[in-house]
């Protein structure tokens, strides 16, 4: 007994020293570049303090204050909403028809999948480059081709009614292709099954098998695809940064956009702390969204 | 008889109707594509005379790339692009999967608490720690060096949860024949976890680099110097740069930048596409 009890505990310790040692520099740097930082964010937003200021003072709430009377602010908080309206439908239905036309027959399958999946891997900003040569008012491809019908031409990012639309149509052409993978993958686990008792009773053309079977069974993936193409949708930056800043008049400003130039043009690092505050909450309410869905899917399933 | 004929034939329509729904959205989809490889072989008069060809009538290519080539460092932004996706991965690697193997297979205290702390960073969204990163960087004196680049980026919750998830499927008697043969806790996981984990490692691996090659924001925000320039700043300043403002050079240019990844995406589909929809599935 007194010789097994000293050797049991060297062993233990022995094993959570390894353990101690394997997860040491995860700890370390979860606390210095993750949560040390998050904390440090919540704090300036309290405060005065500029990038390469020598002292500050608390301002308790100001900087909110501040944010929440900028008309700016609400102008760039009202274009993120209105792209992000625009986008996820887009997205979203046009990812869900081309997995159901891909997987409807086996013919060209892959090229299709790899061709829809090339803007979601492709770097947006040498393609947004791109997209603002085709939106060109004169050399465009876009006006070119409705030149051809007849449309007269429009300075799609310099016109503040479609500089919004004409970005979202940006967005919505890299993530389609995304959704489009998620939406295949939920398709191949719909059990065969259920599209022979379907059959059985009587739903025997295509279209009934999508209404009562397909559509259905793909609720939850559906869900999943929404709230992770509006996560995705808030989070636009690149397009705006490459081809408006914002522009024109803050027509295409939106909180991603902001947060960078507040903070790193002006570098008002107060107030930009504090847009950062609101951004991270806006953000972490659509993942725990998407977290209690996701875990919603693996109940049913 | 009559009935067959028209089977067939609601087929044959249905099978054209796919395909030429399908053809419009990857129409769509590469369109973009064609015109950037149309426009950087053109030369200029071309770019902007009324009718429009696909092909050139006069064929611009070398002299564009050449001058997307010498005009900016384009050479650097891919090595640095490269260089710095390298090295994130490596040492995001080094940190998760030791990390990730205790989570999964070792008992220690604090071990729920550690996994409820990654899974409460998983929620922080990368751009709302910009600001103290950059004051971290900026005290140690490391704004525009590679370092920035590289550092905020070297603990993935992400990297630590998927390495977590796989190895937890990994059978316990492996482990437990590998600790009869006498290995260690950290050969275990470099000899024994690691070659079983290759796919999943693999799926990070594309994951990590897809979006730090794409990465505007964070460069934008840390470098200065245009030799330091990841691939997706690096096209922007060629944009703003004098040789930039030429269409046809600038699209030799961003032809170069998008390249290495559509290429390597070809030659790979199937693990680029699980590789990107691993953050959906996990």
């Amino acid at each position: 007994m007194t010789a097994v009890a000293p050797g049991r505990q060297h062993r233990l310790s022995h094993a959570s020293l390894v353990a101690g040692l394997a997860v040491a520099p995860a700890v370390v740097l979860l606390a210095l570049l993750l949560f040390g930082p998050a904390l440090a964010v919540a704090v300036f937003s309290l405060t005065d303090w500029q990038i390469g200021a020598s002292s500050f003072r608390f301002l308790g709430l100001a900087n909110y204050q501040a944010l929440f009377a900028d008309r700016i602010f609400w102008t760039s908080l009202v274009n993120t909403v209105i792209y992000v309206v625009i986008v996820v439908p887009g997205t979203v239905g046009l990812g869900l028809v081309v997995a159901l036309l891909i997987e409807a027959q086996p013919s060209l399958r892959g090229f299709y999948r790899a061709a829809h999946f090339l803007p979601v891997m492709s770097t947006m900003a040498a393609m947004a480059i791109v997209w603002g040569t085709m939106l060109h008012p004169t050399i465009g491809l876009v006006n070119r081709m409705l030149a051809e019908f007849g449309i007269p031409a429009t300075n799609w990012l310099r016109d503040p009614r479609t500089v919004l639309p004409a970005l979202a149509v940006i967005g919505i052409w890299q993530g389609f292709g995304f959704a489009m993978v998620l939406f295949v993958a939920g398709l191949k686990s719909v059990p065969q099954s259920l599209y022979d008792a379907a059959a059985i009773d009587g739903a025997d053309r295509a279209l009934d098998r999508l209404r009562v079977v397909t559509l259905p069974m793909l609720g939850p993936v559906t869900m999943f695809v929404l709230i992770l193409t509006a996560t995705r949708a808030f989070e636009v930056f690149d397009t705006v940064r490459v081809l408006t800043q914002g522009g024109p008049n803050f027509a295409s400003d939106v909180l991603l956009y902001r947060l960078y130039t507040e903070s790193f043009d002006f570098l008002r690092t107060g107030y930009g702390a504090a847009l950062t505050v609101v951004y991270l909450v806006i953000v972490v309410l659509l993942t725990l969204t998407q977290a209690r869905v996701l875990d919603r899917r693996v109940h049913y399933t | 008889m009559r009935d067959l004929v028209r089977n067939i034939r609601v087929l044959r329509w249905r099978v054209l109707a796919r395909h030429g729904a399908l053809a419009l959205t990857t129409l769509f989809a590469l369109i973009p594509f064609v015109w950037m490889l149309s426009l950087s072989v053109k030369p200029p008069e071309e770019i902007f005379q009324p009718e429009f060809h696909l092909w050139p009538q006069k064929f611009n290519g070398l002299e564009n790339y050449s001058v997307a080539l010498t005009a900016a460092p384009m050479h650097l932004f891919l090595i640095n692009g490269l260089f710095v996706c390298a090295t994130i991965f490596l040492l995001q690697l080094l940190v998760c999967v030791p990390c990730a193997y205790a989570l999964a297979k070792l008992r220690f205290r604090g071990r729920d608490t550690l996994f409820a702390a990654v899974l409460v960073g998983l929620l922080v969204p990368p751009q709302a720690l910009a600001i103290p990163h950059f004051v971290l960087l900026h005290v140690f004196g490391l704004l525009d060096t590679y370092a920035a680049l590289i550092l905020p980026w070297i603990i993935s919750t992400f990297g630590i949860f998927l390495m977590r998830q796989f190895f937890r499927a990994v059978p316990d008697e492996l482990i437990d024949a590998a600790r009869l043969d006498g290995l260690g806790e950290f050969e275990i996981i470099w000899r024994v976890m690691i070659p079983v984990a290759v796919p999943a490692i693999a799926a990070f691996g594309i994951f990590s680099v897809v979006a730090h090659w794409n990465d505007l924001f964070w460069p934008l925000i840390a470098i200065r110097s245009e030799e330091l320039s990841t691939p997706a700043l690096g096209i922007l300043l060629f944009r703003d740069d004098e040789a930039g403002q030429f269409l046809g050079p600038l699209m030799a240019g961003a032809t170069i930048i998008v390249a290495p990844l559509v290429v390597a995406f070809l030659f790979a589909q199937q693990r680029f596409i699980d590789g990107i929809s691993f953050t959906a599935r996990t």
